[in-house]
């Protein structure tokens, strides 16, 4: 007995020793090496600010820098910018470059190129929303750019930032082509980030390699990124797991995420998706049909079981979400109506709002839409669901994502799945889905139930423009509140995006608020 | 024009095959008494190959027009697709989208636009990426030629193969055995066969990469990118050849079996000619007319197989590129795709049709 217990402490000590070991090694960040990196498919080209969504922001916060950059805990950081200051009135912002930051190919980034890149994401960028209110920038000198604001605009630091705020070359792109279009978006980019591009090669990968000139000192650790496009997610975790790839983020299928938790050498962790923000609704008409009915709209979330769709369904991988603001989000308010799972409270409401049951016991017929193949059990779980409180739902199949959009763009729907982001500030992504002016015909991700309420319209908008954190959040709380009374969608969950990878190679896996469309200039390998 | 292989045709190729087939009659030598002229049968292939070729045009018009209204029949298009991509839009962006690609023009106008643009060879611009769609194709060609062609190798050789060892003995084991093979290969799903093959060959027993077309991590030059290349095919060929190995050694194996009976190889077998040489020099030529005809009639079944393959491995090739452009809704670089594809296939048939005469040279009377 006794010699077991010495065993045991032998082993413990081994252990514990083995972990400080492997503590101390993860604590010191080492120089060089290639990090294999892998993503689903390939960007139309690498010029963030002219193009949006995460395929171009991965590899477009690697060569192109933003004057500002944010913490895990929704702080603002320096990047370009090493300071900058909010006037009082808040209708102007001062930002103070660095200095001595040049361009990929050594031309020095001044505030001219801030002011450039700006007036291009402003005029180009499907965002509007990010520098609506900004209607100039000035350059008093090489190293300070004010920006000149119509009215209040809080939303401006996160436009500035990763994924968003893209600081591009005026000598390169400011020759007068539509910067769409522009050649050198694919090639020979000169950017300002951390990394510079070796090869772009559509299909296959993306080659980035240290940039001797980055403006922080020591960064980035990597010599290279190879970004391999891999579309088969299973692929994916298969090489991740016989080591050819290092770190895998956006993944989002429940059981690659939890079968890479099994793995002794892989960590899924969903740390790094604050900003992007991706929520899983079930859509309303609120135009058409019974379903422009509110209180046909709360019958039906309260028999959508959100607990079933997070536990059974997305196999525990993804949060519950109670309102269109992330969870994860500094402006999430938790104490809203749920509507949990109540049957008999669902028919009490429909009986009482006069849709009487039929001879084959149902009240009404719906349609219930999905655009893709991640959400096709949670548009089946519908029907047997909903049929318990009288409601008759056809599953509507599209062939493919454009399809579907085109469907509910077109407002040709009674109930969809939707995954919709939030894109960092909620006046980027958030208030699109609710306000009465942005029910925009054929405009996917505008607010495509067509639900207005002038009051909810006017708590966004002083929302929007409210430089008071305090202030601003408990409005939110408020708009919060209010859309969940009313109910144009009912949000159920997370997108369960994860950040697979091998932590026995990754050291500093990013997880801060834009996660891996943040630069990775302090990822290490070990 | 006469090219140098329609000549050379008449002048070694059939001469030869007359000596080795001059056990089956006078048909064949009387056809060949003037190698060196432009007999009737050299005219012949000609009108035909011509009529072959614009057989061709006419299908690839086709091809064209009907993918081009299948295209607008989808609901959904390339700004929709740039608005998904985006993660939302605007309506003044997505209108100057549809302004700019042309798209605010009527259906019919497009289509007039579009040919007469692919008349003088232009594939036009991806609506997608934003490169000259002809670049595009090129830039992926190879990928798409090397799996295809390595896969109709594999499993027309393996077939065969299989398919004689089977025909000698047609009730033993290794015949059964072959047979459950080729129609396990057959029937399994090709998209799945990959994926096992990966668990198995690169996860398993790590002995193949999981993807793509190259390691880019180390650079590697000449040789060693060759050999990496060639690592990097073996599991996307295997697969692709897996659908076709059933067919090529079920169709060996009963041609085999129907030459094997014939008059001819039992001539052979009474002169007391070899086994192996009744079998692999008299039967087996005989027998592989039926598989090199499935060969080229096929084609155009491999390159569909490839878009799978192509997705599973992450092999840079058209069929990915076919996917991505579809589900993009880009327009011109899905024409142009299967512009392409069908002018491999046409391409493919006719070289089936020359490499049937080399093999079998009664074609050349038969086909008057």
């Amino acid at each position: 007995m006794r010699s077991r217990t010495m065993k045991f402490i032998a082993l413990l000590g081994t252990v514990l020793l083995a972990l400080t070991v492997a503590n101390v090694q993860a604590g010191t960040p080492k120089r060089g090496g290639t990090l294999i990196w892998s993503v689903s498919g390939t960007p139309r080209h690498l010029n963030p600010a002219v193009q949006s969504g995460i395929a171009t922001g991965m590899p477009g916060a690697q060569l192109f820098a933003t004057p500002l950059r944010f913490d895990e805990n929704w702080n603002p950081q320096p990047y370009l910018a090493k300071s900058w200051s909010i006037a009082d009135d808040g209708l102007s912002v001062t930002l103070n470059l660095v200095e001595g930051a040049t361009f990929h190919d050594g031309v020095p980034i001044t505030s001219k190129d801030v002011q450039f890149s700006i007036k291009t994401i402003k005029a180009h960028h499907p965002f509007k929303t990010m520098f609506a209110p900004v209607k100039d920038v000035e350059t008093p000198d090489k190293h300070t750019a004010v920006i000149k604001l119509s009215k209040p605009h809080p939303a401006l630091l996160l436009a500035l930032s990763s994924q968003l705020g893209a600081v591009i070359p005026e000598h390169i792109y400011g020759d007068g082509q539509n910067p769409k279009k522009h050649p050198r978006n694919s090639e020979n980019v000169v950017g300002s980030g951390p990394f510079k591009l070796v090869e772009f090669v559509r299909d296959q990968h993306i080659i980035l390699e240290r940039y001797d000139g980055f403006f922080i000192k020591g960064r980035p650790y990597l010599d290279k990124i190879v970004q391999r496009i891999i579309k088969d997610g299973s692929v994916r975790v298969l090489g991740l797991k016989n080591g050819e790839i290092h770190i895998s983020p956006f993944e989002a299928l429940p059981q690659d995420i939890n079968y890479s938790k099994k793995e002794a050498h892989l960590t899924a962790t969903n740390q790094g998706y604050a900003a992007i923000g991706p929520i899983v609704w079930l859509a309303f008409n609120t135009k058409r049909g019974p379903t422009s009915d509110k209180r046909v709209r709360q019958a039906i979330a309260h028999a959508v079981d959100r607990n079933f769709i997070v536990k059974a369904i997305m196999l525990g991988s993804s949060k519950p979400a109670y309102t269109g603001i992330h969870p994860d989000s500094v402006f999430h308010e938790p104490n809203v109506a749920h509507y949990d799972l109540d049957l008999d409270k669902a028919n009490a409401i429909l009986d009482e709002a006069g849709y009487a049951r039929g001879s084959d016991g149902m009240r009404f017929k719906l349609h219930i839409d999905y655009g893709w193949a991640g959400v096709k059990n949670l548009a089946e779980y519908l029907k047997p669901q909903l049929k318990k409180i009288g409601i008759d739902v056809t599953v509507r199949a599209s062939p493919d994502f454009p399809s579907w959009a085109k469907r509910i763009s077109t407002w040709d729907f009674d109930m969809t799945w939707d995954v919709v982001f939030n894109w960092g500030d909620p006046v980027i992504g958030v208030h699109r889905t609710y306000l009465c002016n942005n029910a925009k015909n054929g405009v996917i991700w505008s607010n495509t139930q067509q639900y207005c309420n002038p009051i909810v319209d006017s708590v966004l908008d002083l929302a929007g423009k409210e430089n008071d954190q305090e202030k601003r959040i408990a409005l939110y709380s408020i708009a919060q509140k209010m859309l969940a009374e009313d109910l144009p969608v009912y949000w159920t969950h997370t997108l369960p995006y994860h950040t697979i990878y091998n932590h026995t190679k990754v050291g500093n896996p990013p997880q801060t608020i834009w996660g891996a469309s943040s630069p990775l200039d302090e990822v290490y390998l070990k | 024009m006469v090219s140098p292989f329609v000549l050379s045709l008449s002048k070694d190729g059939p001469r030869s095959c007359s000596d080795k087939f001059s056990t089956k009659g006078d048909r064949e030598t009387t056809v060949f008494e003037e190698p060196y002229s432009f007999s009737p049968s050299v005219v012949q292939f000609l009108s035909i190959t011509i009529k072959r070729v614009g057989f061709g045009l006419v299908l690839l018009l086709a091809v064209l027009v009907l993918n081009f209204c299948l295209m607008h029949l989808a609901p959904g298009d390339i700004a929709d697709t740039i608005a998904i991509d985006a993660g939302g839009a605007d309506e003044e962006i997505m209108a100057a989208i549809r302004k700019d690609y042309g798209l605010d023009l009527p259906v019919w106008q497009q289509l007039l636009k579009y040919l007469s643009k692919v008349a003088t060879l232009d594939l036009g611009y991806s609506f997608y990426y934003n490169i000259s769609v002809t670049d595009l194709i090129l830039e992926r060609l190879p990928a798409t030629l090397l799996l295809v062609l390595s896969a109709q190798v594999l499993a027309i050789t393996v077939g065969i193969v299989l398919g004689v060892i089977a025909a000698r003995k047609p009730h033993g084991l290794t015949s059964h055995f072959v047979t459950v093979l080729a129609l396990v290969g057959y029937s399994a799903p090709v998209f799945w066969t990959g994926i096992m093959l990966i668990i198995l060959f690169s996860s398993t027993f790590p002995i193949f990469p999981i993807a793509g077309l190259m390691d880019v991590s180390v650079e590697r030059e000449g040789f060693a990118h060759v050999l990496d290349v060639l690592h990097h095919l073996v599991l996307p060929s295997i697969t692709l050849a897996s659908i076709f190995l059933a067919l090529y050694s079920r169709l060996a194996r009963a041609s085999m079996l129907d030459v094997l009976g014939s008059d001819y190889v039992r001539t052979a077998q009474a002169k007391g000619l070899s086994e192996f040489l009744v079998v692999y020099k008299h039967a087996l030529r005989n027998a592989l007319l039926p598989v090199v005809t499935m060969a080229g009639l096929v084609f155009s079944g491999v390159i569909s197989g490839a878009v799978l393959v192509e997705t599973v491995f992450s092999w840079p090739g058209l069929g990915m590129l076919a996917v991505q452009s579809i589900v993009a809704r880009d327009t011109p670089t899905i024409l142009g795709i299967l512009f392409f594809s069908s002018l491999v296939v046409v391409i493919a048939n006719l070289l089936t049709d020359l490499v049937y005469r080399i093999i079998d040279p009664r074609i050349k009377t038969s086909s008057a």
